[in-house]
């Protein structure tokens, strides 16, 4: 038996690490890496409800997020390359102007 | 044996989740991210959702960790330097990363009698069940998202490619 407080103070923890690391960060990928944390942190957030509930809905928010997730780590990653190809720089610092 | 099972395994997300804010590489972070994204499967395991488990070892520590080492090894990405931006991060991001976390621990911790227990095996959700709310109930949202998964790969091709 485990109370399903410690799961979403799990889910907490994991939530406030990525966010600590969003903005601590630098490296573009670092950042992206962490946004994809957060997203998993939730994501344990409605799993751990579903389950206090015996709702299957929760999981399956679960599943659409992932979907989304995976849409947008290509498509974000590509957006990477091509920020890398005209820059040369991963470096959010250095990324400030909306054109070269 | 859960509690014994959610602490091995929640510790080594944490640790893992840690290893990614402390590491400077992004190859570190990256692998650190793996170990998190496959502990967090056994927790969804040990809360009955078998599928979502699953779907989590192919789809995150599988497809999109790939998909992030390779762009690290392409890019061929070095550590990071710190930079002024960074310190004025550190002031800001620390202090509201943990007030953000005192403040949702707190309330978790307030109302844990109310929220309830996990039991092993108390509640299973088989794929059997989510499909079945997924195809009937669901059918628009899902193949919209497969719509969605069709743009996406369209404009990741179109945003990845050389230009002449």
């Amino acid at each position: 038996m485990v109370p399903n407080a410690y799961y979403l103070v799990l889910s907490a923890i994991l939530f406030s690490i990525g966010m600590a690391a969003f903005l601590v960060k630098r490296n573009i990928i670092t950042i992206f890496m962490s946004i994809e944390l957060m997203l998993n942190a939730v994501n344990l957030t409605f799993v751990a409800f579903a389950h206090q509930w015996h709702q299957v809905s929760g999981q399956i928010f679960v599943f659409f997020v992932m979907v989304v997730a995976a849409a947008e780590a290509a498509v974000g990653l590509a957006i990477i390359i091509a920020l890398f190809r005209t820059r040369a720089t991963l470096n959010v610092d250095q990324v400030d102007l909306m054109k070269l | 044996m859960h509690l014994v099972l959610f602490f091995i395994f929640g510790g080594l997300c944490v640790a893992g989740a840690l290893n990614l804010l402390l590491q400077r590489h992004p190859i570190n972070s990256a692998l650190s991210l793996i170990v998190v994204m496959t502990s967090l499967a056994v927790l969804y395991l040990l809360l009955g959702a078998e599928f979502l488990a699953a779907a989590q070892v192919i789809v995150y520590s599988g497809a999109i960790m790939v998909l992030f080492t390779f762009v690290i090894m392409l890019l061929n990405a070095g550590a990071e330097v710190r930079t002024h931006g960074s310190k004025a991060a550190y002031i800001v991001g620390f202090p509201g990363a943990a007030a953000l976390l005192a403040v949702l621990t707190y309330i978790f911790l307030k109302h844990r009698t109310e929220l309830g227990s996990a039991k092993l095996g108390g509640y299973l959700v088989t794929t059997h069940d989510l499909s079945r709310v997924l195809f009937r109930d669901l059918l628009l949202p899902f193949e919209v998202t497969s719509v969605l998964i069709l743009v996406a790969i369209l404009g990741a091709v179109a945003l990845a490619r050389k230009e002449h």
